[in-house]
């Protein structure tokens, strides 16, 4: 097996691992470092379940290959509650405003959602809508995801 | 099992050595939207990725007699640029509709067209923008226009020691207006079930000096409808031209039936949609 050291930053702390060159980004974090936070759906790109943050940009972590990730900051939905376990107001939003069924989406959508607020504090509807239109949720609906993100960008 | 080598070049020498010293076991790699895909669906296996993320220098938008895309451009940067959006319309629409904002980050136009498939969505702008592919080799660069660059679904006439380093929009395309309409059943993630973008010069009485017309997802490869450009020359900017024009073009596309869409149904909306870009286009260059 053909294996890559790489060194990054995950949600703030500098970290090393050593996997097969052929892993994704995603397999690298569920099963290096078990934060299983970020999901594999489809696996291709379709589904946005697997989408975390890197440098800045949402990215689906499922074809992101491992060894590109050198020298850069991933934040995950393990890095988003601040020190002392208090939640980001994108996951109070979410449990607020009944956005999370069986919760397979969620870390994804947040992370794109994530990825727009830190940049755009004051997204219109439309806004909201696109930067999510890459993450799939079968059961919530998007209404009510929708409007947590809005409610989350106004605190 | 997966496995392959994954090397980063720092530069195009490197990469052009690399591919040399590992020959068919090699493929380039730029976002990868496309590579990995193809690697997980085991359509791709191969022995070492060589990947283009190491040469930032190929990602620019720039105008300095004419415009100036790097290969390695994103389609968010493309999405995010003011001069592609006011100047090169039609470029920004197809760019801002690839996939999802997680896609768009880091698939690239150069990936893009050298993935060549029949519905990519910045073929049918570059078309009608009349782009050319720079193309580097070890030998070194060479230029082929967009509308000779495609071969088949899939090929191109880019050698396996070429990098797609550079796409050139002729400068008097800022006479131009410019539009570009991805029918698809979904707004987001989806591929289109037709392609059509159209670029117009129209003088200030409504003369159309110059038409271009680019079709994707109706012939193996991504077409100009040059019949109908022809027809267009010359005529008033008026209905019953434009929907002739649409016409014309339905005539000179070869669909199929897919699950995407029917052949018929694909030509007719040809029909629909030259006219509807043309006047999109005429509208976005401030003469109707
Ligand atoms: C979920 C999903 C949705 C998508 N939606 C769309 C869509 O709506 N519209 C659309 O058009 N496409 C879509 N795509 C396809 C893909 O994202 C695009 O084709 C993208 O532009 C490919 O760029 P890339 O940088 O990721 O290419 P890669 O996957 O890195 O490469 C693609 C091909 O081009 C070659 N290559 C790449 N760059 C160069 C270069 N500079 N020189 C020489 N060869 C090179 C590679 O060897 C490979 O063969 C989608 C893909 C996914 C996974
Ligand atoms: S698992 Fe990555 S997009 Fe579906
Ligand atoms: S909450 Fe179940 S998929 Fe979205």
């Amino acid at each position: 097996m053909k294996k890559v050291s790489v060194s990054f930053t995950l949600n703030g702390d500098p970290v090393t691992a050593e996997v097969p060159a052929a892993w994704t980004l995603l397999r690298t974090l569920r099963e290096n470092f078990e934060f299983t936070g970020a999901k594999e759906g489809c696996g291709v790109g379709e589904c946005g379940a697997c989408t975390v943050i890197v440098d800045g940009d949402a990215v689906n972590s499922c074809i992101f290959p491992i060894p590109e990730i050198e020298g850069k900051s991933v934040v995950t939905i393990e890095g988003i509650a601040d020190k002392d376990g208090n939640l980001h107001p994108l996951q109070k939003a979410f449990l607020d405003n009944n956005g999370v069924q069986c919760g397979f989406c969620t870390s994804g959508m947040i992370m794109s959602a994530k990825a727009l607020l830190d940049k755009n504090h004051n997204p219109t509807e439309d806004e909201i809508r696109t930067s999510i239109a890459g993450n799939l949720c079968r059961c919530t609906g998007y209404v009510q995801i929708v409007e947590a993100i809005g409610m989350a960008a106004k605190k | 099992m997966l496995n392959y080598d994954y090397i980063k070049p720092e530069s195009i020498k490197d990469v052009f050595s690399l591919l040399k010293e590992y020959g068919a076991e090699a493929t380039l790699i730029a976002g990868g939207t496309d590579v990995m895909v193809n690697i997980r669906n085991r359509k791709l296996s191969p022995g070492v990725l060589i990947s283009l993320r190491g040469l930032m220098d190929l990602q620019y938008i720039n105008k300095n007699k004419g415009y100036h895309i790097g290969g390695m451009t994103t389609h968010r940067m493309l999405e995010q640029s003011e001069l592609v959006k006011n100047e090169l319309s039609a470029l920004h629409d197809g760019a801002s509709r690839v996939g999802s904002v997680q896609i768009r980050n880091v698939a690239t136009i150069g990936g893009n067209i050298c993935n060549a498939a029949p519905s990519a969505d910045t073929a049918g702008p570059l078309l009608v923008l009349d782009a050319v592919v720079v193309l580097e080799g070890p030998e070194g660069k060479r230029k082929i226009p967009v509308a000779e660059f495609f071969t088949g679904p899939s090929t191109t006439v880019r050698r396996e020691d070429e990098v797609l380093v550079e796409f050139d929009i002729p400068e008097d395309n800022s006479r131009y207006g410019s539009a570009y309409w991805k029918h698809s059943r979904r707004k987001a993630m989806d591929l289109p079930i037709l392609g059509v973008a159209v670029a117009l010069n129209l003088a200030e009485d409504r003369t159309i000096v110059d038409a271009r017309i680019g079709l994707s997802v109706v012939a193996p490869t991504p077409i100009r409808a040059l019949r109908a450009e022809e027809y267009l020359k010359g005529k008033s900017f008026r209905e019953d031209v434009l929907l002739e024009a649409g016409r014309i073009a339905s005539s000179e596309a070869s669909p199929r039936d897919s699950i995407r869409g029917k052949a018929w149904y694909r030509g007719d909306m040809i029909k629909v949609f030259v006219p509807r870009m043309a006047k999109l286009a005429a509208e976005r260059r401030g003469v109707i």
